[in-house]
């Protein structure tokens, strides 16, 4: 680290890191991250940490919306496929019944919906998150191997307006997290 | 991993039934004490685990010879015939569909109950479900007589010109079981995700790291990483909860839509969710008690887990009884002479001792589950989950038997006995069960280890909390 060079004009550095012991810790610390004008960071955790999120600024997600449209297309495409196939494509007359019997088509319906609304769950949740994702720079950091097991981390990004280098990783010194460095892109 | 130990040396105690983890834990040792048991060795593999594996593999074999000449000969190797058309090989493929509800029952319902105690069986739970389903939908395809031409079963266009039946609940069944077997993947697969990133991270080996790593997708608990996790968890398992309930009623509907005695009644879907629950979490303990003594992880998996699964197999035990009481309650007061014939026939016939044993293994036995004794008695418990196995797999036998042997005209009355291609390919199918079983605990850690990290933060709250009150 040359000094006082300013983080904005070197595209080699993420961000910079701090580590910390609990979440609890990793919680206070975001908020005040967040006071202090940053918005482009992230919190690391090995667990779903209540609040942790919310902390760092980010309140909703869109995963359900993505669900209830699957859902509602799975229903309807289950629904339709079945009548055009009994109604349609293959009208079948079985002693004088309708042909149009659509409380049959019911638990099939159902099914669709389960099905597309589940796998959307799934792929839109990964799809959002940007996963998969092999390369990753916080993985740059020896410790952060760490963060999928007992440790937590607050990363606060270089692309941030307000980021500064030593101005940053001093911040990051005064929240008290036992270990601070910078994050190499 | 900083120590060479996968395993703790010394004998971890059982803390008891009032909690779900031994005591002295934190998250690093949860996660060491768990992708431990993967991170072992062959070399140093339990020897039990070594002879199970060896066991269960050869009844692969078998399962795969029998199939073979199942191909070869056709369905005539069986035991079916006119009138019992459906035999072995639908009473197994209820057996096995039923198992797999209880994984989904203590990963989706007792998620969304906020039961604590699920986490550290809800990862096993689901890889039963999922290899049960497995065995599952291979008896319905063996069955076919043309099992090549299995995927005319889904709507899809064609030169024939041919479609579906959707109006029939076997057509239903196809729809319910793929479902069901898809969602189990991916609900059990988004679990393992960030549970993979710690074995990534902490596998002793470079090829270890490598392939977690793969399948880990790059999981970097981000905290807008988790958030979207937690909600598509909710939703996953919002969605699997119905699902559930859903397969085992059309699973039913396949006998309740028909006009056959005995199958034709409406308390079906109620009685067989309800037995289905009953037989997986009778599976689950089955596999469970020995699993937790080889590796030894009592502190992991207690007397709360196994009490708690003893209670609900009373339970549901109880709401199956109630179906056999109702089934002979009706046979009698329908009025109906055939359905009362078929009950009396199940009762006296030549099924009678089946019937008997049924009654035993699934209602008079486990009544002894009332007793807290009985409960925490670890013994008694296994022996009891296997009586409740057999059990309820006479129970599929009667109602696939007994209904169909002697129907409306008793000239076309018939009999089954299973021939010994029928018992190979069931027995192949548990080898092929145990196979599985056996595989995943070396592969994948068995307990979810971030839940258990979630709840000791919990638990953590929840003892703060109290302490500033007091």
């Amino acid at each position: 680290m040359s000094h006082g060079v300013e983080l904005r004009e070197l595209p080699t550095i993420h961000g910079a890191m701090a580590e910390f012991d609990t979440p609890e810790e990793l919680i206070t610390a975001c908020k005040r991250a967040y006071g202090a004008g940053f918005r482009r960071m992230d919190a690391y955790a090995p667990m779903p940490v209540e609040g942790l999120a919310e902390a760092i600024g980010f309140k909703r997600n869109r995963v359900a919306l993505c669900v209830l449209i699957a859902g509602i297309c799975g229903a309807v495409g289950g629904f339709g496929l079945l009548e055009w196939i009994t109604v349609i494509a293959y009208p079948h007359n079985v002693g004088g019944r309708p042909l149009n019997s659509w409380p049959a088509y019911i638990p099939i319906t159902f099914e669709c919906m389960v099905l597309l609304a589940g796998l959307t769950a799934m792929f839109s949740m990964f799809a959002m998150n940007g996963l998969p994702k092999p390369y990753h720079p916080v993985f740059n950091v020896p410790a952060f191997e760490r963060a999928s097991v007992d440790r937590f981390f607050l990363c606060i990004e270089s692309s941030d307006p307000l980021f500064r280098v030593e101005d940053t990783l001093e911040f990051l010194r005064d929240l008290g997290g036992r270990e601070v460095t910078v994050v190499p892109a | 991993m900083a120590t060479t130990e996968y395993l703790p040396k010394q004998e971890m105690p059982d803390p008891g039934p009032d909690q779900i983890l031994g005591p002295g834990h934190d998250n690093n040792t949860v996660t060491e004490r768990i992708a431990g048991i993967v991170y072992l060795p062959l070399t140093k593999a339990p020897r039990k685990w070594l002879i199970g594996a060896f066991i269960s593999f050869v009844f692969v074999n078998i399962l795969m010879g029998a199939m073979w000449v199942l191909f070869t000969k056709g369905i005539g190797i069986w035991g079916v015939n006119i009138p019992v058309g459906w035999g072995f090989a639908i009473v197994n493929f209820v057996w096995w569909i039923g198992i797999g509800h209880a994984g989904t029952l203590i990963s989706a319902i007792l998620f969304l109950l906020k039961q604590d105690w699920r986490t550290s069986i809800n990862r096993f739970s689901e890889a039963m479900t999922l290899f049960a389903v497995a065995c599952a939908g291979m008896f319905p395809i063996l069955h076919l007589g043309r099992p090549w031409l299995a995927y005319w079963l889904f709507p899809y266009p064609n030169s024939m010109w041919l479609w579906p039946q959707p109006r029939s609940p076997l057509e239903w069944d196809v729809f319910a079981v793929s479902t069901y077997g898809t969602i189990s993947l991916v609900f059990w697969y988004t679990g393992l995700v960030p549970d993979l990133a710690s074995m990534r991270d902490t596998a002793p080996h470079l090829w270890q790291r490598k392939i977690y790593g793969v399948l880990s997708l790059g999981w970097r608990g981000s905290a807008r990483h988790w958030h979207r996790y937690q909600k598509a968890y909710l939703l996953l398992a919002g969605l699997a909860t119905p699902l559930v309930l859903s397969v085992h009623t059309i699973v039913s509907f396949d006998f309740a839509i028909s006009v056959i005695p005995g199958w034709h009644t409406t308390i079906f879907p109620p009685y067989f969710v309800a037995g289905a629950i009953y037989s997986g979490f009778a599976m689950v303990l089955t596999l469970i008690i020995p699993l937790r003594s080889w590796y030894n992880m009592r502190d992991l998996i207690t007397m709360r887990h196994i009490e708690a699964a003893a209670k609900l197999m009373l339970g549901t035990g109880l709401i199956v009884a109630y179906g056999y009481a109702m089934e002979a309650f009706f046979a009698w007061y329908s009025g109906d002479k055939y359905e009362s014939f078929m009950y009396w026939n199940r009762v006296t016939g030549p099924y009678a001792f089946t019937y008997a044993l049924l009654i035993l293994c699934n209602i008079l036995l486990p009544q002894l589950l009332w007793i807290r004794k009985v409960r925490l008695n670890i013994t008694l418990v296994w022996i009891l989950s296997i009586i409740i196995n057999i059990g309820m797999w006479l129970e599929r036998f009667e109602i696939v038997v007994t209904s169909l042997h002697r129907d409306f005209l008793p000239s076309s009355w018939g009999t089954y006995i299973p021939t010994v291609w029928d018992v190979a390919t069931y027995a192949g199918t548990i080898g092929f069960f145990l196979f599985l079983i056996f595989l995943f605990v070396r592969a994948l850690p068995s307990i979810s280890i971030f839940e258990v990290r979630e709840d000791m933060h919990h638990a953590k709250h929840l003892q703060h909390a109290y302490e500033e009150k007091v």
